[in-house]
């Protein structure tokens, strides 16, 4: 059966402008929701349940990953009854010590791939590395654009990768980064996230998480408003992930707020929308911990793996 | 697998305690807590709880002369020999107390006049406070103003304030009086007296001369004996159309000086090639802010019809989430209806859109059992001809028209006795300069709405009124030139 | 021990840059004497290192301080002021050890916290004033407004040893420039005090640097200094005026010598000041012409 290949539609170029200043207005305005009481501590739940655990490290080892994966599989025993997290993220040569390690577990493991984190590379080598991630067991792979090429203005060749690795990917599920720290402008996040989505994206992602700026609100909104127009015109819901510099879990939890009144509350769930963090999980489990306990926490009582 | 449960904002209540209302004010006349002569008081309420918060006095025409007398004093044996400097100097300590007390005056106009806690904290007090920092120090600065003229202070101003944003327009209209040299008798609006009451209290507590400033309270009456006082050498009003016109009136063949800041029905216009999702928080934020309840609210909005369609289908969906209830709740976006007559009017005019043929919308949020509360209401298919496209609703309102090209609306705009504000949204730079300079309101909003900065002159056109608010046009009302 | 026997700590004066009080590298000292002659203080002989140094911070503050609004300058300006009032009395203290009267110390620091106040007020006034929209006769939106500067090096006068300093820095930094100021030679003590005022006002780090030393040393230095935008003295016999504009030339530097008899009073104030340290920046973008039906609009 032959798969017709997809082609980018240079009409979705044309996206509405985008006014950085309102953006950023509607922004603040999500971080003055108050959550408070057990409004509170189901959005810490959800968060929780939203995070790819992280590891990306050129000194990374099966050493580290199978301590990282301990940690997804026991957050803080002393409070019973806490979701795991999503996922864990590592690079491509890591994929199968984390998936002995996670072995009888719902959680995923997602790779990066495609030269990350610069993707300066051949398409040829980018397939072969998205291959040898799915080869080795990854649910899911987290591939970066060419921002090269989308500066360049050579659009239909960043669809085009996309369209490729979305095909190499086979059962895995694709979240593209766009590097959003790189693209300039919120137009430019705007353009590049729809050629993501347009190109067979499953998720779109802020960051690398090795430059800054990485994730912000206004940069997720304006990429909220995109997978919300998209589905609105074709049914189809695409996930959304912001990555890096997420540490804080009040900040966390005007993401929420933020997917909340902009999408709605059937994409607050893991399948739809993950937070990219290390140090993230340990605040909520403190103001986890806070909110049952009644008093401020220490981070000596939470493990840092 | 249990069905995940749905995540909804618990309610995050503001305390009462901060606002610490006393039972029972009295009128503030040289300096000093003075029983009103009638001893009459009336009660002034929540809106949002309909509870009685305090006693407030009714300044009868004894009062308003004994108020006026105070600042004509003051004005003679102070104010006018008092250094610049340190005139500049008083205000600022007005300013610094207002924002040391902040939470004290937020909560407070929220009690009062039931506009959401997290707006009277965020916008109201602050730029109230700001507009004090801005023209202290314009005190000591104008001979600068006003190229090839000295600017003289004109004596006793009498100032009336409206109940939409009371503290913040008590600070438009004192702070530059003072800063020029003029004392102030003001009355602030009946349902909501309570935290100019409290500015009198910081004016005390910042040592003012006695006199210079004085609060009077009371109805519609008070206000006319104040407009109609001989020793009152300039009026300023900011309220409706309809009351304005009865004091241009009052005040013809007298010496006094007048400005007006009435009435608006702003025209919110969006173009095919705006920034959509921003422009339909624009949208948003012009009609729902305080619950309509602004001069300059973008209360007719024209969508190119191109767009229109898809315009309309974001708003309603955005609207959906707005949430109205108790004005102490810091989720609340829009909070209660001023007063029952308002709710009573705003009602009307739904029952008048609805009879003219307008398809009505709203959303389908509870509203609370007590207090006085409207939801989030749309009307598409109105024409330029219907009154919910012509009058003034002063509610949340919205009358949804469409236009073609940009002279029909920049006509469409303009056809109408009111000219306060206007909004537009497009990509397009020589757009905006070309809508700017043809529509004839003194604010207009560029791919934004309801921003207002101490700086930046206010005011209308027309039936709006006339005189400017805010930056160095705002100095202009107070002064005599020479 | 009684309470005239304690020994009282004295107070290291050491130069400002970035934010922070660090020595003179060069680790020269020059000895501050009161009117008696006897060694009050060993003030920082700064170095062309310290003028290097001073202008790199001033020149990375700048960008943040340029992009501040108006108000918050304003903001910042009034709370420099709140605290000098809090400190009255250590700086009429100093002032008098430098041979002032106190009626004369206390008149210098009251105009001095005065003229502080007056420039919180231009802060976002003077815009209002000196910019326009030019009427041009194409269809176009033309405005025109001014801009700050950049670094500004500033030569402190003699015999104003607070006020001084804050005639020249309070105009400058008013209009967003951040600026290197060098202290009276003789009397430097109140500009290091006024350093730590400004350290508590939440003032940016940078936005202000103050460095003591031998003003014919370093003038040269600064006025050569390629990376300093605009240089301010006052009309004394000293610095060499003759020497300053030659040195500027090579770079086009923009130069100001105002007038101590005018601004060292009550009243030597004036935004025209603000603007002496301003650029004008002037924007065109054209008007699509649409009038609407009816009427001669």
């Amino acid at each position: 059966m032959t798969v017709k290949k997809p082609v980018l539609n240079p009409q979705i170029l044309n996206h509405p402008p985008v006014e950085q200043t309102g953006v950023e207005e509607r922004s603040v305005r999500f971080t003055k929701r108050s959550i408070k009481g057990p409004s509170k501590m189901q959005g810490l739940e959800l968060v929780l349940s939203m995070i790819d655990l992280t590891t990306l490290e050129g000194k990374d080892t099966p050493g580290k990953v199978n301590q990282l994966c301990t940690k997804a599989k026991h957050l803080h025993d002393h409070i019973p009854g806490l979701p795991t997290v999503a996922a864990i993220c590592v690079y491509p040569s890591m994929v199968s010590v984390a998936k002995k390690a996670l072995e009888g577990t719902k959680i995923n493991v997602a790779s990066v791939a495609t030269a990350f984190p610069s993707g300066q590379s051949s398409l040829r080598i980018k397939l072969a590395d998205t291959r040898l991630a799915v080869e080795q067991g990854a649910d899911e792979v987290d591939m970066v654009i060419s921002r090269g090429k989308f500066h360049a203005g050579e659009y239909a060749y960043v669809f085009d990768e996309i369209a490729a690795v979305k095909a190499a990917c086979d059962k895995a599920r694709l979240k593209v980064i766009l590097e959003t720290g790189e693209l300039g402008t919120l137009d430019q996040v705007r353009k590049a996230s729809t050629i993501a989505i347009a190109a067979g994206a499953d998720f779109i992602k802020t960051s690398t998480g090795k430059i800054q700026p990485a994730a912000t609100l206004p940069v997720t909104l304006v990429m909220l408003e995109t997978i919300r127009d998209h589905f609105q015109k074709t049914g189809k819901k695409v996930g959304m992930k912001p990555a890096g510099g997420i540490s804080k879990s009040k900040l966390a939890l005007h993401y929420l707020v933020m997917v909340k009144e902009t999408l709605g509350d059937v994409w607050l769930d893991k399948h739809w929308f993950r937070f990219g963090a290390s140090s993230l999980a340990n605040d909520v489990l403190m103001q986890v911990a806070k909110e049952k306990a009644g008093n401020y926490q220490s981070p000596n009582y939470f493990s840092i793996d | 697998m249990a069905k995940k449960k749905k995540w909804e904002y618990s309610p995050a209540p503001e305390s009462k305690q901060p606002a610490a209302i006393a039972g029972r004010y009295a009128l503030f006349i040289n300096g000093k807590w003075q029983k009103p002569s009638s001893g009459t008081y009336f009660n002034s309420i929540n809106p949002a709880t309909e509870e009685k918060l305090s006693e407030i006095a009714t300044a009868n025409e004894t009062d308003v002369n004994k108020a006026v007398q105070a600042a004509k004093q003051a004005y003679e044996k102070y104010w006018k020999k008092i250094s610049p400097t340190e005139r500049g100097k008083y205000i600022f300590r007005i300013a610094r107390i207002m924002q040391e007390r902040a939470r004290e005056l937020a909560v407070t106009e929220t009690l009062d006049g039931g506009k959401p806690i997290r707006e009277s904290r965020d916008f109201d007090i602050p730029t109230a406070a700001n507009h004090f920092f801005y023209y202290a120090g314009w005190a000591d600065k104008l001979d600068f103003a006003f190229p090839n003229k000295k600017a003289n202070s004109l004596g006793v101003a009498g100032q009336i304030t409206p109940w939409n944003f009371p503290l913040l327009m008590a600070a438009w209209k004192i702070a530059p009086a003072l800063a020029t040299g003029n004392t102030v008798v003001l009355k602030p609006a009946e349902t909501t007296s309570l935290t100019t009451l409290k500015l009198a209290e910081i004016i005390q507590e910042a040592e003012l001369p006695p006199g210079v400033v004085n609060i009077i309270t009371g109805d519609g009456q008070t206000g006319a004996w104040l407009t109609k006082h001989n020793d009152v050498n300039k009026i300023a009003f900011t309220g409706s159309t309809e009351v304005g016109k009865i004091i241009q009136h009052t005040l013809a063949g007298s010496q006094k000086k007048l400005t007006l800041e009435l009435g608006g029905k702003g025209a919110n216009i969006i173009f095919e090639d705006a920034p959509i999702d921003q422009a339909v928080e624009g949208v948003v934020n012009g009609i729902f802010f305080n619950q309509g309840h602004v001069c300059c609210a973008g209360s007719r909005l024209y969508v190119q019809e191109s767009i229109a369609k898809k315009f309309i289908q974001k708003l309603k969906d955005r609207i959906g989430t707005l949430l109205v209830g108790d004005p102490m709740d810091k989720n609340t976006d829009i909070g209660a209806i001023n007063s029952a007559q308002q709710l009573k009017t705003i009602q009307a005019y739904i029952k008048i859109g609805k009879a003219e043929g307008a398809t009505f919308f709203e959303t389908d949020c509870v509203l609370p059992k007590k207090g006085f509360f409207c939801r989030p209401t749309l009307f598409t298919n109105v024409a330029q001809s219907n009154r919910i496209a012509k009058e003034e609703i002063f509610g949340p309102v919205l009358s949804i028209l469409t236009f073609r090209t940009d002279d029909e609306v920049i006509e469409k705009a303009n056809n109408s006795p009111y000219g306060l504000s206007a909004g537009i949204w497009t990509d397009k730079g020589a757009r905006i300069f070309n809508l700017s300079k043809r529509i004839r309101a003194g604010v207009i909003w560029a791919n934004t709405y309801h921003l207002f900065d101490p700086t930046s002159p206010f005011g209308g056109y027309k039936e709006s009124g006339f005189g400017r608010e805010g930056g160095l046009q705002g100095l202009h009302p107070y002064v005599q030139l020479s | 021990m009684t309470q005239q026997s304690r020994l009282a700590i004295w107070k290291t004066y050491k130069i400002y840059i970035g934010g922070q009080f660090p020595r003179t590298e060069s680790g020269r000292s020059y000895a501050i004497k009161n009117s008696v002659g006897k060694t009050i203080a060993n003030a920082c002989q700064s170095s062309r290192k310290d003028v290097r140094d001073a202008v790199s911070a001033a020149r990375s503050a700048w960008g943040g301080w340029n992009n501040r609004s108006g108000f918050n300058r304003g903001q910042i300006l009034y709370r420099i002021a709140e605290m000098l009032e809090g400190r009255k009395k250590q700086l009429k203290d100093e002032l008098m050890a430098q041979g002032y009267t106190a009626t004369v110390a206390t008149r210098e620091i009251n105009l001095s916290i005065d003229r502080l106040i007056y420039y919180a007020g231009w802060c976002d006034k003077y815009q209002a004033l000196f910019s326009s929209v030019n009427p041009v006769a194409s269809a176009h939106y033309n405005f025109s407004v001014p801009e700050s500067m950049g670094v500004v090096g500033m030569l402190a006068p003699t015999n104003a040893p607070l006020l001084g300093v804050i005639s020249l820095m309070a105009p400058c930094i008013a209009g967003g420039n951040t600026c290197l100021i060098l202290a009276d030679q003789e009397k430097p003590l109140a500009a290091v005090s006024f350093a730590e005022v400004l350290h508590s006002a939440d003032v940016p780090n940078g936005v202000v640097n103050i460095l003591t030393g031998y003003q014919q040393e370093l003038t040269d230095w600064i006025s050569t200094h390629m990376d300093i935008n605009a240089i301010v003295c006052f009309d004394q016999e000293k610095p060499d005026w003759q020497k300053i504009q030659e040195n500027g030339a090579g770079h086009v530097k923009r130069m100001f010598r105002w007038n101590t008899q005018q601004l060292l009073r009550a009243g030597g104030q004036s935004p025209y000041l603000i603007m002496d340290l301003q650029e004008i920046k002037t924007t065109w973008h054209p008007i699509q012409t649409i009038a609407g039906s009816g009427g001669a609009y």
